[in-house]
């Protein structure tokens, strides 16, 4: 693969032993992890084509446990790389060779619940969907919902500012925070917001959700819970072009409807689909909208009609409307095994950039160009309402001169994604993966102003580093700061 | 468009209409740069949900525009204008996100800043930028919308931005429940919020509150208001409607107003009416956590007589309390040290604001940090010096 990492400093490779053997006394032997075969499950992230072994790899178990390992970090100059689960899928989590690993996956309690203020207060290494379990009870849910929510962690949700399908109506991970405590390279412990509606001061909040972990490491939050909605259904919609299909969504928000989600999936993407899940998916459709919504039994049937009839102009191949929870199961366990689904037939490698929806009958053609340019295959699958993109480029990883195609054919596409008017990432974050595409979406300037905003929370650039930035900026803000 | 002050290091006031002028600590400029003359929507597209303009644009201009499509600011910009001595309808929609204003909806739907989708500025450094886009999920880079929310005009001079709007529901309702003391008003509020029925409004107005209101048919009934919102498509919001009537009934029988007389309502509640301007009192905005709302409020009142409503389903309050050479500063902060949240100052003489922190003084570090930004946005100091804060 074609990305390269900064070069690990000789100095603190020499020095691993003291450095294990320091993390050891701080954070307890159990606490650190330095044997081989347990720092390779740290080696990687879901980007899987890349992979260094950390230094080591410390699972702390307090805040004032994180605080001491970054401080003496801080201290030795030792760069640091904040994990949750691993799941990211740009690279996000992708430890260096010279840095040591700090992991949340220890901190996993629910701290308080209140459903009067409709919060929760938890340890930042809970997963995603445990939140939504641990108020379940009472007919809450937490409300972004990434793909990978089984696993994935708060930390790395709040790292990456993650989405998910449903954000549509009810926003991504920065919409729903309130608190946060953080832990800076320094060690300094910052508490931020709290179970109130809004901070006050710069929103040093909305600034550390999505800045990958390269501000701090969160280790504790607030979360906005919601009361669930009655019910849920979904209905398909099939089209026999992207055009209808896209248009179909543009009726639908004029009308004033806003569905809880609207997943869009071309014909690849169907027939990879309804051949793994079985999930009743229209075979003979160009274009697949699923759309859900929510309310009473009467509400919904009111509003699937309603957007049935919206559909009808654009001459739909397919209207189903989901018969029960065992259908509406079905129907999302096609869209949400996409990936998995696509995976068995062949490696991919997932794009995430945002488009207008206007734009995206152009872009599934110039997609479909590009990839063919390089002799490779692609499926779409898109959050039609949020006008996020996920093009699963197919190619074989052990083919080298294929996986960089594949690469190259990704970079086209996001910068395809820039130049309509979108963005080259909508959930998955920058990471290593759009690293050098970053000057595509900003000018020098702007990325001057972002490195020195990463100076004020880390001046030594200690925490993620060779991620976001082009590795050469990233070096150039270095020696402006030293200066 | 800063180099003439930067070149002779003058400090200058940044501001939209100024309808917020008199909101923060008085400064010491030399000259001022309004966003006013910059105004236009260049970019509206109702289907994507997305509308683009220059950040002078009168907000009326923008919800106008919106309207003409069914569609709305859905995070109710509040008029701080006529309640802290500022002319009422005049602010700019650059002002709303650098003051992050929202009224009663959010606690359903979120701030302006969640609804803040790209921005163009000018830093204090004279540096064009631009941050976001257009497009709903953007993870492009550091999330500098959010960080120049709130800031008002201190880091940078917005210039444009980009937000998203939403549909306009077909019928709104709201149900009026009268009489409740403030503990009890805040309880039917959090307990309407925890059922499904997206309440998408919560306010509680003591007696002596809503007899400022001018809605007549609220201000003859002569007690206290708790009123809860749901808005969505006709049929809907008359099952909504009955299902919460039914779920609150311990509470008694609410009156429930439709939708033109639901949008005065609210529409006062946005303008702040029932707090006018008057020099003989301060205003402050109070956030808590919902329950601990009546807690803060009762902490207060220990000390001065205080007028105060409800809104956020408790979470948000306005207190109006004597004007003193200190505002009551001291135990409104001391009454929010002990219950949580912060309080702003937002109506006082510029000598009280002088005097006493206007904005929710901060941690030692994250005073730290918000230096560090002020730093790396304005090095001169040269924008908004010292309106929140005297170091920044």
């Amino acid at each position: 693969m074609t990305l390269k990492m900064p070069v690990p400093d000789r100095d603190t490779l020499s020095r691993s032993a003291e450095i294990i053997a320091a993390l050891k006394k701080i954070a307890g032997e159990e606490a650190v992890i330095d044997d081989i075969d347990g720092r390779r499950t740290f080696e990687t992230d879901a980007l899987t084509a890349y992979r260094a072994m950390p230094l080591a790899v410390v699972l702390p178990e307090t805040t004032e446990g994180v605080a001491e390992v970054l401080r003496y970090c801080h201290r030795e100059k030792i760069k640091v790389v904040a994990r949750g689960a691993g799941t990211s899928l740009c690279g996000g989590a992708l430890p260096l060779e010279d840095a040591v690993v700090v992991g949340v996956s220890r901190m996993n309690k629910v701290l308080d619940v209140n459903f009067d203020n409709r919060t929760a207060q938890v340890q930042s290494g809970i997963t995603n969907l445990a939140i939504s379990a641990a108020v379940a009870e009472e007919g809450f849910f937490y409300a972004p919902d990434p793909s990978s929510q089984l696993a994935c962690t708060l930390a790395g949700n709040l790292a990456m500012n993650s989405g998910g399908a449903h954000c549509l109506k009810y926003g991504v991970t920065t919409n729903n925070v309130l608190g946060m405590k953080v832990v800076l390279m320094d060690g300094e412990i910052l508490e931020l917001g709290g179970p109130h509606l809004d901070a006050e001061g710069y929103d040093l909040m909305g600034l550390m959700v999505g800045s990958e972990g390269q501000f701090g490491i969160t280790t504790e939050a607030t979360v906005r819970i919601i009361k669930s909605a009655e019910g849920a259904r979904p209905m398909l919609l099939g089209f026999d072009s992207s055009e209808a299909a896209g248009s179909c969504v543009a009726g639908i928000i004029g009308s004033g409807i806003i569905p809880v989600a609207m997943e869009f999936m071309d014909r690849p993407a169907i027939e990879v689909c309804e051949s793994f899940a079985k999930a009743g998916y229209p075979m003979d459709a160009d274009a697949l909208l699923i759309v859900e919504v929510e309310g009473s039994e009467d509400e919904i049937n009111d509003l699937l009609a309603r957007i049935a009839k919206i559909a009808e102009p654009f001459s739909p191949t397919t209207v189903q409307i989901s018969s029960g929870p065992a259908q509406s199961a079905k129907i999302w366990k096609g869209r949400k095994s996409a990936f998995g689904a696509i995976g068995r037939i062949s490696d991919y490698y997932c794009m995430d950039g945002t488009i207008p929806l206007s734009k995206l009958p152009e872009v599934l053609r110039r997609i479909g160009e590009i990839c063919a340019s390089h002799g490779l295959k692609v499926a779409n699958i898109f959050h039609a309402g949020d006008g996020n993109l996920h093009p699963l480029i197919l190619y074989e990883a052990n083919d080298e001169e294929m996986a960089e195609r594949a690469e190259l054919a990704g970079a086209e596409i996001l910068t395809l994604c820039v130049e309509v008017g979108g963005c080259l990432t909508g959930e998955h974050g920058v990471g290593i993966e759009k690293r050098d595409l970053m000057t595509k979406q900003f000018t020098e300037a702007e990325l001057g102003l972002q490195m020195r905003i990463k100076s004020v929370f880390d001046p030594e650039w200690l925490l993620n580093p060779g991620k976001v930035f082009p590795l050469d900026a990233e070096a150039g803000i270095k020696v402006d700061t030293a200066a | 468009m800063l180099e003439p002050y930067i070149a002779k290091d003058q400090p200058i006031e940044v501001m939209g209409s100024g309808s917020k002028r008199s909101i923060g600590r008085p400064m010491q400029t030399a000259a001022t740069i309004s966003t006013a003359s910059m105004h236009g929507i260049w970019m509206y597209e109702p289907n994507e949900l997305v509308m683009s303009a220059h950040a002078g644009t009168p907000v009326a201009q923008i919800e106008a525009e919106l309207s003409a499509q069914n569609q709305m600011l859905a995070f109710e910009p509040i008029d701080m204008g006529p309640a802290s001595g500022g002319r009422r309808g005049t602010q700019t929609i650059g002002s709303v996100f650098a003051c992050n204003s929202s009224g009663s909806r959010r606690v359903t739907i979120g701030a302006a800043r969640d609804h803040l989708l790209g921005i163009e500025g000018v830093t204090g450094g004279s540096e064009l930028f631009r941050a976001g886009g257009r497009v709903m999920k953007n993870v492009t880079g550091y999330d500098l919308c959010r960080g120049l929310s709130g800031s008002w005009g201190t880091l940078a001079v917005l210039t444009e931005v980009t937000f998203k709007v939403l549909p306009v529901p077909e019928k709104t309702a709201t149900l009026i429940y009268l009489g409740l003391p403030d503990d009890i008003g805040v309880e039917v509020m959090c307990a309407a919020m925890r059922l499904p029925y997206e309440v998408s409004g919560t306010v509680h107005l003591p007696q002596s509150m809503a007899a400022r209101l001018q809605h007549s048919v609220l201000v003859e009934q002569g007690q206290s208001i708790t009123a809860l919102r749901i808005e969505n498509f006709a049929k809907s919001v008359e099952y909504r409607t009955n299902a919460l009537r039914k779920a609150l009934k311990v509470y008694g029988e609410p009156i429930v107003i439709g939708s033109t007389s639901s949008q005065e309502f609210w529409s006062e509640m946005r303008q702040l009416s029932v707090m006018p301007y008057n020099e003989g009192t301060c205003l402050w905005r109070v956030s808590t956590a919902p329950l601990n709302g009546p807690k803060v409020v009762a902490a207060i009142r220990r000390h001065m007589p205080v007028e105060v409503f409800y809104d956020w389903s408790g979470g948000l309050i306005w207190v109006e309390v004597p004007a003193s050479a200190d505002a009551g500063a001291s135990d409104v902060r001391r009454a929010v040290a002990v219950h949580g949240g912060h309080a702003t100052l937002i109506r006082a003489d510029a000598s009280v604001r002088s005097s006493v922190e206007v904005f929710q003084p901060q941690s030692p570090l994250a005073e730290r940090l918000m230096r560090g930004l002020k730093t790396t946005f304005d090095p001169m100091r040269l924008l908004n010096p010292g309106r929140m804060y005297a170091n920044l």
